[in-house]
């Protein structure tokens, strides 16, 4: 998922030369609620943490629809209910209404797995805004396999037709990796005959589950050259019809992405029991203390709370970003990423060609994605 | 398909997914749609705020001219373009 406050509309800020500023912390625009962990299909490259939390350990649907009310009040305008899969939350229906009452745009990101006809029209009903359905292959077989749940993509393209009948819109959000990545025209296609008004082509980030799966799923430089080619075609084709946005392998990159758009800058995640993180991978660097709402309030977590104060502004940082005339473009990428490479959150993303890593991690993708194709590791399902 | 220009018959609407919201936290305008929130400066939101699906461009034009008291042709192109920047990012549509 991509979250992108751009404000092409009105000026761009004007950029800082030199000294170090230090920016104030900005309302958050918004919330990642992961509402549950549990979920139908096992994706190998699940973005949800290794250890996963119990179904006895969610959030209430009165806590949730608190903390709605709180996301709104320090100036969150979109909820993205997550999970796992969202629908294996039977309060789904009361959690849209109450984040609609808390004036928010509400947006479902489901396999699809779970919603049914009559399920559908009662979200629609209390104003869900917008569907983002995942997709795992053009092909029933290949889906299935990645998902690990047989009957997953005739249901999903069920489900399409569904949101497409209600006059939902509708993001398809494709997962690429090496296996499919070839098939990325048929992707496409498949998303405008879907009526998709918006599909996102995410290749995979290699955290968490996906870690575990680099030599199976890890794409080519060429596959990734050839992606990205067919998304700048389809883009100068589809406008106005289809909006095309595209998260490329990091891997073959030469500069990081701005990961969040900046630390604890644009969003934040919500996990199902409640902690309050700056990112969906946070949990994996070391060192950092999360703050759990409802124990706290999500003002005070936003502003005060020590993992979102890690990585603000430029402080922080290290050479080469710190003197660097990207730092302002792309933060020193990831963290997550530059914890789990060069075994320090603070330390420059090793995507940059700038990092002392760089040369260690391109050389891991290439042997990674020439790898034999490897079992897939899928992911488990907590209880 | 190469996508047309708006013309100045054409009536545009915001779809459905697609709503503006005074956001009273940053004291601005901003238009929500899929996955994406764009601040809106006052002449972005003064232009929106006369799109209601049943005025044409130039009805729209003629509003915003007399409410200005600005050049009809100048503000026909500014809003022409700017209603033309949210068509490609489907945020507005045309009928």
């Amino acid at each position: 998922m991509t979250m992108t406050a751009d404000s092409t509309v009105q000026a761009a800020s004007e950029t800082q030369a030199g000294t170090i500023p230090a920016p104030a912390v900005k309302p958050p625009m918004a919330m990642l609620a992961e509402l549950t962990h549990r979920c139908p299909l096992s994706c190998p490259y699940c973005s949800n943490p290794m250890e996963l939390t119990a179904l006895k350990s969610e959030l209430t649907t009165e806590q949730w629809a608190e903390a709605f009310k709180q996301a709104a009040e320090i100036g969150i305008l979109q909820i993205h209910l997550s999970g796992g899969e969202p629908a294996s939350r039977r309060d789904l229906e009361d959690l849209i209404t109450a984040a609609r009452d808390a004036d928010l745009y509400t947006n479902l990101i489901t396999s699809g797995v779970g919603l049914t006809e009559k399920r559908l029209a009662a979200l629609d009903e209390r104003g869900l805004d917008h569907v983002q359905l995942s997709l795992q292959g053009v092909t029933a077989a290949s889906a299935d396999e990645i998902g690990g749940y047989k009957g997953g993509f005739d249901r999903k393209m069920a489900v399409a037709e569904w949101v497409g009948k209600l006059g939902i819109p509708l993001t398809l959000n494709a997962v690429v990796h090496r296996r499919n990545m070839d098939r990325l025209e048929e992707t496409i296609a498949l998303a405008q005959q879907l009526g998709a008004r918006r599909i996102e082509v995410a290749t995979v980030q290699f955290h968490g589950w996906a870690a575990a799966n680099r030599a199976a799923l890890m794409p080519t430089h060429e596959q990734s050259l050839r992606a990205r080619e067919v998304v700048n075609e389809a883009r100068e084709r589809l406008k106005g019809q289809m909006v095309i946005d595209y998260v490329p392998a990091d891997h073959h990159a030469k500069y990081p992405k701005p990961c969040m758009g900046g630390w604890g800058s644009t969003g934040l995640n919500i996990a199902p029991d409640g902690l309050v993180l700056p990112c969906h991978a946070a949990q994996t660097i070391r060192g950092l203390t999360f703050d759990r709402f409802p124990e706290k309030t999500l003002r005070d977590i936003w502003y005060e709370g020590e993992a979102f104060n890690a990585f603000r502004g430029y402080e922080w940082m290290q050479e080469p970003c710190r003197s660097c005339d990207r730092r302002e473009k792309d933060f020193g990428g990831c963290r997550c990423q530059a914890m789990a490479i060069a075994n320090d959150p603070a330390a420059t993303d090793p995507v940059c060609s700038k990092s002392p890593f760089h040369a260690g991690l391109v050389a891991a993708a290439e042997a990674d994605s020439h790898a034999a194709d490897a079992e897939l590791t899928y992911r488990i399902s907590p209880r | 398909m190469t996508l047309n220009a708006i013309s100045a018959s054409d009536t545009p609407f915001l779809p459905r997914g697609v709503r503006t919201k005074f956001d009273s936290v940053r004291d601005m305008w901003v238009l929500l749609a899929p996955e994406r929130a764009v601040k809106l400066d006052p002449i972005g939101a003064a232009i929106l705020a006369e799109v209601d699906g049943d005025r044409t461009l130039d009805d729209i034009a003629g509003a915003l001219a007399a409410k200005y008291n600005a050049p009809v042709d100048q503000i026909k192109k500014d809003a022409g373009a700017f209603l033309m920047s949210l068509i490609e990012r489907r945020m507005v549509e045309i009928r």
